[in-house]
């Protein structure tokens, strides 16, 4: 009767060495004043109480300011991506569904951004954003004169926008294929039956298509901004080292919290709290979604 | 739409003009890394030019000097490939659990698991960093700045999506198949070696892929867990721009090559995903 135990051990063991124990290690350090000195011995750093999270969440001190500022500017990009990805995800889908001529080919290339690896493509649209030989000062500045002198993407507050472009420029191709699949799974019947009450192919799409997507959507969502608020890759790669105060978001603000001052201690607090934040959003989320289906 | 009618004209444009704009939108670095990837250094610090001047293959040849290109690929190979094969192998076992298995806690450890995706890296990334150097220190298991230690780091990334896909490849296996061979005195885990897993061997081909491509693509841990001799592509790809000169044509010419291995990889996939994607939906 063993046996199912046995069969799991093995993914359980890593999934405990590897996410759960240092889990459990994060919430003990954020409790600890571990700095550099107590690296190599860690264990023996001394206690804190909640002296990390008072630095972190005091927004009138330096630390915590720059941490809600963060805070702030993940939840703006992780809003205007993931509404875009969806959007772009979705209609594509829809629009692609019917048969015409080169669907294949377009859906084949639809899915490249997501094919291709992560730092290979965000560091071509670092080149594309590039003051003096990239593409878009190119397009923007010296073909359609829409700007007056070149801009600056990578730096200052465009960095924004060119954090947004670069994540729904990778993330809308899964939304495509979620939304796909789901499409597949709607019934020809309903279709039909609009169709002899008269609804043209917009009023289809606005009555059956888009009610029959709820579950998916409700994933989707949540999987994108999970992803999206958590992104690491995307901002590292675009900005280096040094993320400029617009395209701070909270990954890589922790990151630098942690490396450049070797301050675990703090940046353990920072984790934690993120993770609360995701928790509690996540729940609230569900909560408030599911309701909805039951009562829609 | 399935609609015996035409679609109207209004729909037909918006097709036409949505799928065209989001077709550039998606290809538009690939033209750039491309066609980047084939211009002299002149070309690509001086203003961005659509259509190359003068082409040149040099890029591909100077790439592999300016930095140890090849041994981070090699790295890359054999950490992603070790990954992969024991992500494969761990969660066929615990797949074939879920499946086939009636047990307490197999909700809970279906939650858990799954639910580490959530996640942020940057969580366990501190103490996992802390409790790589301590099993250094205690054992002398060089975990911390070593490839094995991104080996088991890797294969936890891809053991949840894998083990969810190949439960549900598993359960459309019909129960009779692993019975008749039992009955012919198999024990389970022959059952499992000599039916179940032929009869999935798509299934498993995809979680392998799924696997590789994922550890390939990695950033975060590979920038904190590797040093020089173990370095990995994901991280090593910056070093073009630490020198003096920005080489992007190089930066293009190698982006392209390390692309090649996934891409080549999600073609193979792309069918199984979307299967796969919607068999999950049905359930």
């Amino acid at each position: 009767m063993g046996l199912p135990y046995l069969l799991l051990l093995p993914a359980l063991a890593f999934e405990l060495l590897i996410h759960l124990v240092p889990m459990v290690v994060g919430v003990f350090i954020s409790f600890k004043a571990l700095t550099q000195l107590y690296l190599a011995s860690w264990q023996h750093a001394p206690w804190a109480g909640l002296g990390n999270y008072r630095v972190t969440i005091n927004v009138n001190a330096p630390i915590g300011q720059a941490l809600l500022h963060s805070f702030v500017v993940t939840c703006s990009f992780t809003v205007l991506a993931v509404g875009l990805s969806w959007l772009f995800g979705t209609a594509a889908a829809i629009l692609a569904q019917d048969r015409f001529r080169g669907r294949g080919v377009i859906r084949a290339i639809f899915l490249t951004p997501y094919a291709l690896p992560v730092y290979a493509s965000v560091i071509t649209w670092a080149f594309m954003f590039q003051y003096n030989n990239g593409l878009l000062n190119h397009v923007l500045h010296d073909q359609l004169h829409i700007t007056s002198k070149p801009t600056f993407w990578l730096l200052g507050d465009n960095s924004f926008f060119a954090l947004v472009t670069v994540s729904v420029w990778r993330n809308w191709p899964f939304a495509f294929l979620v939304v796909m699949a789901g499409l597949q799974t709607i019934p020809r019947e309903l279709y039909e039956a609009a169709a002899i009450d008269g609804a043209g192919v917009w009023q289809q799409i606005r009555g059956v298509t888009m009610p029959s997507l709820r579950a998916i959507n409700q994933v989707l969502v949540l999987v994108l901004f999970l992803w999206t608020f958590n992104d690491f890759t995307t901002p590292y790669v675009l900005f280096g080292n040094a993320a400029p105060q617009n395209a701070d978001v909270i990954s890589i603000h922790i990151y630098q919290a942690s490396f450049l001052t070797w301050n675990f201690g703090e940046g353990s607090a920072m984790s934690v709290l993120l993770l609360l934040f995701l928790l509690l959003v996540t729940g609230v989320y569900l909560v408030i979604t599911s309701h909805r289906r039951q009562h829609a | 739409m399935p609609n015996p009618m035409a679609p109207p004209r209004s729909f037909i444009w918006t097709r036409r003009i949505v799928l065209t704009l989001l077709t550039i939108f998606a290809v538009l670095p690939v033209y750039v890394m491309v066609s980047s990837s084939l211009k002299p250094l002149q070309d690509v610090t001086g203003t961005f030019r659509w259509i190359p001047a003068r082409i040149t293959v040099s890029p591909y040849i100077d790439m592999w000097r300016t930095v140890p290109l090849a041994r981070y690929f090699v790295n890359s190979l054999i950490v992603c490939s070790s990954a992969a094969g024991l992500s494969v192998l761990i969660a066929t076992t615990a797949a074939y659990a879920v499946s086939r298995y009636r047990f307490r806690g197999k909700r809970e450890f279906t939650v858990v698991v799954l639910s580490t995706q959530m996640f942020p890296g940057i969580l366990f990334l501190l103490p996992l960093f802390l409790i790589f150097v301590s099993i250094g220190n205690a054992t002398g298991i060089a975990l911390y700045g070593s490839r094995a230690g991104l080996v088991i780091t890797y294969l936890t990334f891809s053991l949840p999506f894998s083990i969810w896909m190949l439960a549900g490849y598993f359960d459309s296996i019909p129960r009779g198949l692993d019975e008749a061979a039992m009955v012919d005195g198999c024990g389970p885990l022959q059952a499992l070696a000599r039916v179940v897993i032929p009869a999935s061997f798509p299934g498993i081909v995809t979680v392998a892929i799924y696997a590789f491509m994922t550890a390939w693509s990695e950033v975060l841990f590979a920038s904190v867990m590797t040093n020089d001799t173990t370095r990995t592509l994901a991280v090593g790809l910056r070093d073009y721009s630490t020198q003096n000169d920005v080489y992007w044509n190089q930066i293009m010419a190698a982006s392209l090559v390390v692309s090649v291995p996934v891409v080549a990889g999600f073609l193979l996939l792309q069918r199984f995903l979307v299967t796969g994607l919607t068999a999950g939906a049905v359930k």
